[in-house]
């Protein structure tokens, strides 16, 4: 039994962790059974994010496994009375000289693991670890492809009813006044619930909630919403807000400059939504005091403790427990939807109510990635080298999850009679990987920088974490900044970059990646090619991606071809899963996404308003890992989107000639910029 | 309330209901199954398709009395683990998916294409499945699996 704190979220996390854990106790993957975190029983592991499950479930996996491997030959050697250095472990069967035996199972008995791990054991070395470092299929792909219920939506528990919540389509809009009789009045209905300006509904059946809802909105009367910003001028607006600066890192030159002219740009990236595509789900169930609350969320814990907040009640009294949702990319309505379940479940005289967001809500109302404005500013000498970098951010907080903070950051929290503040996101320390300011520390040699971040002391759009936080947009303009002032100095853009790095696995992975794609190709009219590089976060995965794209007025992203190390890869297979994901992921915010909204309202409330990439349109992605099997493991989910972001953009000026600096780079973004230019 | 016939996954099935309901709606709601997925209730995402006669469709944004008599089959009725079709057996051969959640809708459509055409190229693939969504970006491991499946159900 595997217990880890992390939990999964669609990218194989949980077969990893059994490969380090079969590994270090030499038992076969299969006897591996992995138990969902839940805050009765699970260690604290955090968050399930910023890709750092491999690096510390899968560490603290490695080492309670290699000291139990121990504690086991210890007790053999005892029972056996043969040296420990003797014996030997396969799938779980302990044996010595002249065909002793005993095993796991036969010692389990006489042995309690109930202790604090010593952290003496040594884990194996990288040669003797028979799973990791090999593409071993995922545990829970048979489940998915034959479609046995796994996922919460596909859950039922005896007696359960069914909840919806009524949310305003104008932003931040206060619910004035509410007639409940039509509600009332549907076939299956339990009870209309109102807290403020939380409202829903709890009924028999899904069927019958959804109509009680609808007849609840009829009857629904809503304040004004409060002002958004100028969706077509987001710079303006970010630039124009209370902020709270930071310099993120400063480096000055002994050398006294022979700065000969300033290179400044601007680079934008809209705000962009997680878009599951599941809507979000969560379970509750009231019995006296206590609730237990069943979730797709990424921190059990973390969730636990808002809920406790927004309750009034200790912690003790919640129970929270994973089940798996849909891919998760960041922090979106996971844990809304259960603070809706357990305040709607209060009314459900201690039936479990189960609730569902519909697709609108969750368009409009879960937290989005946020909108980045940056401006570099370079000073070349004659030569074109760079002498002096300015990098500036302009940004909400990326980060406003459960769980952090004395007020709780859950949204029906905002709407409650006496309700909470909304929490505005703020930015982890760099030491953590940082926020709006991720990856903004260049990794080239450059003489001297300045990095500063401006952090947005309002928050008209409700922000928080999504995929990389501020890395990809600071990437985008880091590498296109590079490519330009390659460009401008008639350099290769590859050769520059290599020429300006001093870390071999930073040009291993570029160099790799150009050439496996054959870099640079010879170019031919209507196509285009470009390069982007990072670490994720200056101190995780390394990747360079290479993209050929095809266009004139609308740009065809053809193939990404992508070198990423990440250390020790457990799962080779899971790492090219992930960073491919990645790449047609970050394809789909470069060429298609942008959170739209009017003056009060958040109007991309549908596919059809939020188009995501679709099958014909995703470019074939070729990606080479590059395994480092004595380097701690890193995670791989957000390494591809920064420089494959920064690739598209490059290979669209080397295919057209112009310089996109706002995202998305869309047929209209194209024609702006070129008539910008002519 | 008028009674629907239809064949469910090849069974007689009768349902008492609202015919305006969704597909959808009946079959995760008194029907109880969970395999067709619901991603967005208005015909746009995929996650729900099942294959009615021998088209893939949005059960979501189909209603109940339109499949009167008709033949509708779900991945319940597609394959099980110990009769998988050659579309599930290839997905996890090929790994592919991510979270998983709109392979069910996926396969639907796939085992729609591929009872139209048993060999079909990468476009025809990536055109069948056009109209789901996948937000992870299992896109060409999913077209290799398609491939893979129809190599495979051709060479019997």
């Amino acid at each position: 039994m595997l217990s880890p704190g992390k939990v999964e979220i669609g990218q194989g996390i949980v077969t990893a962790l059994a490969q380090i854990a079969a590994d270090e106790l030499d038992v076969d993957i299969g006897r591996v059974q992995l138990v969902r975190a839940s805050t009765a029983a699970s260690p604290n592991e955090g968050v399930t994010s910023g890709s750092l499950s491999i690096q510390q479930s899968g560490r603290a996996i490695r080492q309670a496994c290699a000291e139990i491997r121990q504690i086991f030959l210890t007790a053999a050697a005892a029972r056996l009375g043969i040296d420990a250095n003797a014996l030997d472990i396969s799938d779980g069967t302990i044996f010595g000289p002249g065909n002793v035996q005993t095993s796991y199972w036969e010692l389990a008995e006489e042995i309690s693991l109930d202790r604090d791990a010593t952290l003496e054991a040594p884990p194996k070395s990288a040669a003797d670890r028979a799973f990791a470092g090999r593409s071993v299929p995922r545990v829970d792909v048979p489940d998915k492809v034959f479609a046995h219920p796994r996922f919460i939506h596909d859950f039922t528990l005896p007696s359960m009813l069914h909840g919806r919540v009524l949310r305003p389509e104008r932003s931040r809009a206060s619910l004035a006044e509410l007639n409940e009789n039509d509600a009332r009045a549907v076939a299956g209905l339990v009870a209309v619930v109102r807290d403020g300006s939380f409202a829903g509904v709890v009924s028999e059946t899904e069927h019958g909630a959804e109509a009680a809802l609808g007849a609840l909105r009829k009857g629904a009367t809503w304040s004004a919403g409060e002002a958004l910003p100028d969706e077509n001028d987001l710079a303006a607006f970010l630039k124009a807000q209370p902020v709270e600066s930071t310099i993120i890192d400063t480096r000055t030159s002994s050398k006294t400059s022979d700065k000969q002219r300033t290179m400044r740009r601007q680079f934008t990236r809209p705000y962009i939504a997680h878009a599951s595509i599941a809507p979000s789900c969560a379970m509750a169930q009231w019995n006296g005091d206590r609730v237990h609350v069943w979730t797709h969320s990424q921190g059990v814990y973390l969730l636990r403790a808002d809920l406790a907040l927004v309750l009034k009640i200790p912690v003790e009294n919640i129970t929270v427990e994973h089940i798996e949702g849909a891919g998760c990319y960041g922090h979106n309505a996971a844990d809304d939807v259960a603070l809706d379940a357990v305040l709607l479940a209060k009314a459900a005289g201690g039936r479990p109510v189960r609730v569902q967001w519909s697709r609108a809500d969750e368009m409009i109302h879960a937290p989005f990635g946020a909108a980045m404005a940056i401006e570099i500013e370079a000073d070349l000498d004659t030569q074109g080298e760079i002498v002096d970098w300015r990098h500036v951010i302009w940004s909400n907080g990326h980060v406003a999850r459960p769980g952090r903070a004395a007020q709780p950051a859950l949204l029906a929290g905002t709407e409650l009679a006496a309700p909470f503040p909304r929490i505005i996101s703020s930015n982890p320390p760099q030491a953590n990987g940082g926020g709006g300011d991720r990856n903004s520390i260049p990794l080239y040699d450059f003489p001297a920088w300045k990095i500063e971040s401006h952090r947005l002391l309002t928050m008209p759009v409700r922000t928080s974490a999504l995929r990389t936080l501020g890395a990809q947009g600071n990437v985008f303009a880091i590498e296109c900044f590079l490519d330009e002032v390659a460009t401008e100095r008639g350099e290769d853009p590859i050769k520059f970059r290599l020429r300006h790095l001093r870390d071999e696995r930073a040009k291993d992975v570029i160099r790799a990646a150009a050439q496996r794609a054959n870099w640079k190709p010879e170019k031919k009219p209507g196509t285009g090619y470009g390069a982007g590089f990072a670490r994720y976060k200056n101190t995780g995965a390394y990747c360079a991606a290479i993209a050929e794209i095809e266009g004139e007025q609308d740009i065809r992203v053809k193939r990404l071809t992508l070198a990423v190390d990440v250390g020790e890869a457990i799962n080779p297979d899971g790492v090219i899963n992930q960073i491919e994901g990645g790449a047609i992921q970050a394809t789909s915010w470069v060429l298609k996404e942008r959170v739209r909204f009017d003056s009060e309202r958040i109007t991309s409330s549908s596919w059809t308003d939020y188009p995501i990439l679709r099958f014909s349109e995703a470019p074939q992605v070729q990606v080479d890992v590059i395994q480092r099997s004595d380097i701690e493991p890193v995670g791989a989910g957000e390494a591809a989107h920064g420089p494959v972001t920064a690739a598209i953009a490059n290979a669209v000026f080397d295919c057209l000639g112009v310089r996109i600096r706002n995202l998305p780079i869309t047929r209209d973004s194209l024609v702006a910029a070129m008539e910008l230019a002519s | 309330m008028p009674s629907i016939r239809f064949r469910l996954n090849g069974v007689q099935t009768e349902v008492d209901a609202d015919p305006d309901r969704s597909l959808l709606d009946i079959l995760r709601g008194p029907l109880g199954m969970t395999g067709p997925h619901f991603g967005c209730g208005s015909g746009e995402c995929g996650a729900c398709h099942v294959i009615v006669g021998d088209r893939a469709v949005a059960s979501c944004d189909t209603p109940l009395w339109s499949v009167e008599s008709k033949e509708v089959t779900t991945i319940e009725g597609l394959g099980s683990v110990e009769r998988p079709h050659p579309l599930q057996r290839a997905f996890i051969t090929e790994q592919a998916l991510q979270c998983g959640y709109c392979v069910a809708g996926i396969l639907m459509s796939a085992a729609a294409l591929l009872m139209r055409n048993p060999s079909p190229t990468d476009a025809d693939v990536r055109a069948a499945l056009d109209r789901n969504l996948c937000r992870c970006g299992s896109h060409n491991r999913m077209v290799r699996a398609v491939l893979r499946a129809a190599a495979e159900m051709g060479a019997q």
